[in-house]
């Protein structure tokens, strides 16, 4: 039948353009990252130097450098894991191993709700309650900021990845007549621990990117600092303000400055994949 | 027919366990021996990857019959089924050597039409899986994709046609809009095989359909298995041979990936020629 | 009584009593450990609800003079003391919705492509690729927009955009290449990774008898994708308004590309302001106590919405949760 052959043929071509055009889509994600990325390594390399990345910021014309940022950024990491991988940790063995009943489905939800928060709101929080009683910004509030950020992920890695021990390896050990907080802490921890770690690395690499929350806790400082009741540096506000800036040797540097964060997260994550990786 | 040997003396079996029951004889049971090839194989050879899963299978499936393919659990009935509509084709890495012949036409020639081979051939799969559509939905999926109706009213009167055929129209005529996935599991594959029917196959290929059914369900089956052979040429693979018994006319033995024997189903399970055949059907091993 | 033989599997005396409560085993580590993960669990409880409380309490002024006018007042005047957050959510709509409609289906598209054409070698490194996407923090995909989106737009996009559409409303205006399209579009590259990593696990969970019965019944190969589609209905959604959760939040992109001026235009070449970028650029500006007080019912709202928003997507993919603490994106 001429016009069965003829509806086939429609419907050959209707496929053949539909998984075409996905390609295509997939092309266009890849080719926009591609374009971004080169982009930061072509404008960022130009202003890259050693004493860029040791000099604080100074006015336009006279150079100056990140140091300050990077500082303060490293500060500032620091800071938030101290108080977000231990919390976040813990949070996620109660969900996984401790809690019951009602409660966990609780936590369980006050966390997925953290992490939906935008992280302005997180700051605008860290605003009310520690930098307006304290009457400064400071580094800690920055740091306590970002600890926010980082539980809830931390939490749900840690979690997902302590679910995946296997029962028996538990069952072995309290057979032999080890408290339960033994039998966590001592076999069942450290057998997720190349996954818990992983989940934090790059909770360490999504909030070494953050701006938004710090731009009214730490707020930033164009001096190398390390007192945490004060204002600090960090590499994604001196971004943001050389970016919106009207000088150009300023938008060269926050460039260049992208280019030193991007290693950063770029090398965390490629890192975490490779240690990630199936093998057949 | 090739692939089998034929031995001189008839074998004795003791108590066998398998009765070929009294099945209805009707006007359309009589003796088919000159009946026409409808899928003629010749020395198929099938790989997946490096391993080989069949070796030099030939078989002749005339029309309008129903073979049935038993085997214990890997011997390839199931792989050598889905070589008859091409399903194969979407498992990465496998190979087809030999021929597969549907009336006359070489499936596995180059240009063939694949989508219009597996409107001709069509398949239930052992587990029942509808769409999360509405029961007419399902029914009428094939007949829309592949533009066999040219009127809403003509739809509605093949899908109804499709689950008469499939013995489920009753049970459904008044809920055709409710989701398929509300039936129970012999209705659900009742309604697999009604999907199947819609589009007017010729061949029928059913893999296990009954093996995740209870007793009742597995009946209404088979019932209609034996209803359907008017029409369709039916190949249905079995892990149960009580069924094969129960359901087909023509039977093919399969181990390790070859083709033992192939014989009426009646002779298969009272006097086969094949020894191991006789070892498989006195249970004396699979 | 039994004096003679000590039987060392009960816990002696009423000390056991408490830690009895404490741990199921009555074991004195047991006990302190619970209460110890008990109390970081209940710590993060009491930090949220502190987060609801403060925000509540911070903007109650702002609330008891505008009252519910402040989501409809147009005006966003610090100097007299009008605020009306209405060009705010405006902004943050429409340029979400923009996103959203650039974003699902590119998403669809390459998590169909991934899941259902690509071979295993080619799909997993590119996966990994369109994953990286959202490993770029907002401040660069805004420093990104500001010096080569934005020029592109201008010149290559808008332009033409305006001579064969120019008779809608939407391309009117003049052409900055700043504005609520911009923003619009960098928001869609930014949430597009999110919503393709959801939807391929949503694809990949979809039964493969699935697909199996849709080819036996004679359909092509984008006929059964449809079919698979239908089956991942639901997690897509959610997948969807998971994105669009992600979209209302954003802030540093946005503000750096969207113009922050709050009104309400019909022309997307127009600038416009978000929630977040006003929070964003007065927060430390705020001097006045009523105009903080403004801000922080802002970032009540931002928070109210996000919140109900990210529930609904927790219902649809309620079982669909990525595996790992994710390729995460800054704000």
């Amino acid at each position: 039948m001429p016009t069965l052959r003829h509806v086939d043929r429609m419907r050959r071509i209707t496929s053949g353009v539909m998984t075409t055009t996905t390609a295509l889509c997939t092309l266009l994600a890849v080719g926009i990252l591609l374009v971004i990325l080169s982009y930061i390594a072509w404008q960022g390399i130009g202003s890259l130097s050693f004493r860029f990345l040791i000099d604080s910021p100074r006015p336009v014309g006279e150079g100056g450098g990140i140091g300050n940022a990077i500082l303060g950024s490293v500060v500032l990491l620091g800071l938030s894991s101290a108080f977000g991988l231990p919390l976040g940790i813990s949070v996620g063995i109660f969900l996984a191993e401790v809690g019951t009943g009602r409660l966990v489905g609780l936590v369980r939800f006050i966390v997925d709700t953290l992490t939906g928060i935008p992280s302005i709101v997180t700051g605008v929080f860290i605003y009310a309650v520690l930098v307006l009683p304290m009457k400064q910004f400071s580094a800690f509030a920055g740091g306590v900021a970002l600890a926010l950020i980082m539980i809830p992920i931390v939490a749900r890695t840690t979690e997902e990845m302590l679910k995946l021990v296997p029962h028996s390896l538990r069952e072995g050990a309290l057979a032999l007549g080890a408290p339960q907080w033994r039998v966590t802490l001592g076999v069942v921890l450290p057998a997720a621990a190349s996954g818990i770690a992983t989940g934090a690395m790059l909770a360490i690499a999504r909030v070494s990117g953050e701006t938004a929350p710090l731009l009214f806790t730490a707020f930033g400082s164009r001096f190398f600092s390390h007192y945490l009741d004060q204002p600090i540096a960090s590499l994604t506000v001196q971004i943001y303000n050389y970016a919106i800036s009207p000088y150009d040797e300023w938008h060269a540097q926050a460039w260049a400055a992208t280019l030193v964060l991007m290693t950063l997260i770029l090398g965390i994550n490629i890192i975490v994949r490779f240690l990630t990786r199936k093998r057949f | 027919m090739s692939g089998v040997m034929m031995t001189k003396t008839p074998v004795q079996i003791p108590a066998p366990k398998i009765e070929v029951r009294e099945r209805r004889h009707d006007a359309s049971t009589p003796q088919r021996e000159a009946a026409k090839t409808k899928v003629a194989v010749r020395e198929l050879n099938f790989f997946y990857g490096r391993s080989q899963a069949l070796h030099n299978i030939s078989i002749d499936i005339p029309e309008r019959i129903v073979m049935a393919f038993i085997g214990p659990s890997g011997c390839g009935k199931s792989t050598f089924l889905r070589t008859l509509n091409r399903m194969n084709d979407v498992i990465p890495a496998t190979r087809v050597e030999g021929q597969v012949m549907i009336d006359d036409r070489d499936i596995y020639a180059a240009g063939t039409d694949v989508v219009d081979l597996r409107r001709k051939v069509g398949m239930v799969f052992q587990k029942s899986n509808p769409f999360p559509k509405s029961i007419f939905d399902n029914v009428a999926y094939g007949l829309r994709i592949n533009r066999l109706t040219k009127s809403g009213s003509e739809l509605t009167d093949r899908v109804e046609e499709a689950l008469k055929d499939a013995a489920l129209w009753t049970e459904v005529k008044d809920r055709l809009k409710t989701s398929a996935l509300s039936l129970s599991g012999g209705q659900q594959q009742r309604l697999c095989i009604a999907r199947a029917l819609a589009i007017r196959p010729e061949v029928l290929l059913m893999d296990e359909p009954a093996s995740a059914l209870d007793p009742i369900a597995t009946s209404k089956i088979e019932e209609l298995v034996f209803d359907l052979k008017k029409q369709y040429t039916i190949v249905i693979v079995t892990h149960n041979m009580q069924q094969a018994a129960r359901v087909s006319d023509t039977t093919a033995f399969f181990l390790l990936g070859k083709l033992i024997e192939v014989n009426s189903t009646e002779k298969m399970f009272t006097a086969p020629n094949e020894k191991l055949t006789e070892d498989y059907i006195t249970g004396r091993f699979g | 009584m039994s004096a003679t033989t000590s039987n060392n599997l009960t816990v002696k005396g009423k000390h056991s009593d408490w830690r009895r409560v404490l741990s199921p085993t009555g074991n004195t580590g047991d006990a302190i450990f619970r209460v110890v993960m008990l109390a970081m669990g209940l710590f993060v409880v009491a930090v949220v609800i502190a987060m609801v409380v403060a925000l509540a309490s911070d903007s109650m002024l702002s609330v008891r003079r505008f009252g519910f006018a402040f989501l409809t007042g147009r005006q966003w005047n610090p100097i007299k003391g009008e605020f009306g957050a209405l060009p705010f959510i405006y902004g943050t709509l429409v340029s979400s919705l923009i996103a959203l409609l650039i974003s699902v289906p590119l998403s669809l598209g390459i998590a169909v492509f991934l899941v259902e054409q690509a071979p295993h070698y080619i799909a997993r490194p590119v996966g990994f690729l369109v994953e990286l996407l959202a490993a770029i923090p907002s401040v660069v995909y805004g420093l990104w927009g500001i010096f080569v989106l934005a020029p592109f737009l201008r010149v290559h996009v808008e332009p033409p955009l305006a001579h064969w559409l120019g008779w809608l409303p939407l391309f009117q205006g003049s052409i900055t290449g700043i504005g609520l399209l911009t923003g619009g579009i960098i928001l869609a590259i930014m949430v597009t990774p999110i919503i393709s990593a959801i939807v391929r696990d949503v694809l990949a969970a979809v039964s493969g008898s699935q697909r199996e019965a849709a080819l036996a019944l004679g359909a092509t190969k984008w006929e059964m994708i449809r079919v698979v589609l239908v089956n991942g209905a639901p997690g897509i959604a959610g997948a969807v308004i998971l994105g669009l959760g992600r979209a209302l939040g954003e802030t540093m992109a946005v503000t750096m590309v969207i113009g922050n001026r709050p009104q309400i235009s019909a022309s997307l070449f127009e600038p416009s302001y978000t929630i977040a970028s006003a929070i964003a650029n007065e927060f430390t500006e705020a001097t006045e106590n009523l105009y903080l007080s403004a801000l922080v019912e802002l970032g009540l709202i931002l928070f109210l919405v996000t919140f109900i928003v990210n529930g609904i997507a927790r219902l649809l993919v309620w079982n669909v949760t990525r595996k790992t603490g994710g390729v995460g994106r800054a704000a």
